[in-house]
């Protein structure tokens, strides 16, 4: 079982609490009518697909409820870090690249 | 008379049904929670699994902007005034949401045991005055840590007759010596 760390209840908690949500920090367009047909459809269903490194969404649900991003190796599946929904996007040392 | 709930079998652990009484949930920004928790006479505890206890009022704090309040029927009544008296300086929902749950009390020198038969989380390390909001075999449940071998459970009421049933099936699987 996966350990994911919450950074709003700041505890180590099982994974069967938590709801993946999808990719990070995708901001929706703010003027979506001026967009063509491919932009929009980029922004609806064009994801990063990434093998390694993964800035994701996760929702401690049976929990505090709240949404909160992570970093996760979509290969090893080790989180790398958790972080606040309104905090930016934390740079990957090259360590943590490498792995 | 009184009755008491006796535990002729030695059962492993001893599941009891808490009576209703009023609940209340509070949200409120954090930015706004030290103004309202004056004007409410209340202690809003900011970690979450915290709780407060004054006399009969005993509150927990469930995420960074939401509280579980559980008061006596007089009490209830007075927070809902002081809280329509301090809605237009302090936005806020008090809502009430007593017959959401209902409480289930277990006890015994195996409860952690039970419990461990449908939570995930690793409730051994949960302090005693805590409580967390946790899964139990997929319902969403609150416990509530009294002592070493003594929890509450508040289960929404739809899900009780499921929660039940396993509480039960580990009773008896432990009691023949499983």
């Amino acid at each position: 079982m996966l350990l994911i760390h919450c950074p709003y209840c700041d505890e180590t908690l099982p994974e069967v609490e938590f709801a993946y949500a999808g990719e990070a920090h995708i901001a929706r367009p703010a003027d979506p009518s001026a967009l063509t047909d491919e932009e929009w459809r980029d922004y609806l269903f064009i994801r990063t697909n990434a093998r390694g490194p993964h800035y994701e969404r996760w929702r401690h649900v049976h929990g505090c409820g709240r949404f909160f991003n992570a970093l996760r190796d979509t290969v090893t599946d080790r989180f790398v870090t958790t972080y606040r929904i309104d905090e930016p996007r934390p740079v990957l040392t090259p360590l943590e690249a490498a792995e | 008379m009184t009755t008491h709930d006796h535990d002729f079998t030695a059962a492993p652990f001893l599941i009891e049904e808490r009576p209703w009484s009023p609940r209340l949930s509070l949200r409120v920004r954090p930015q706004h929670r030290e103004t309202l928790a004056r004007s409410l006479g209340l202690d809003l505890p900011s970690r979450i699994g915290h709780r407060s206890v004054t006399d009969k009022t005993e509150l927990l704090c469930l995420g960074p902007d939401e509280w579980l309040i559980l008061v006596p029927a007089q009490g209830r009544d007075d927070l809902m005034a002081a809280s329509a008296e301090a809605y237009a300086a302090t936005p806020h929902s008090l809502c009430e949401i007593s017959d959401r749950d209902i409480t289930l009390r277990l006890s015994g020198p195996q409860a952690l045991t039970a419990l461990a038969a449908g939570c995930p989380r690793d409730l051994g390390s949960l302090p005693i005055g805590n409580a967390a909001r946790t899964v139990f075999d997929s319902a969403t449940v609150i416990l509530w840590r009294d002592g070493q071998d003594s929890f509450r459970m508040d289960v929404w009421r739809s899900f009780l007759p499921h929660v039940r049933a396993i509480l039960h099936k580990v009773k008896a699987e432990l009691s023949s010596g499983l």
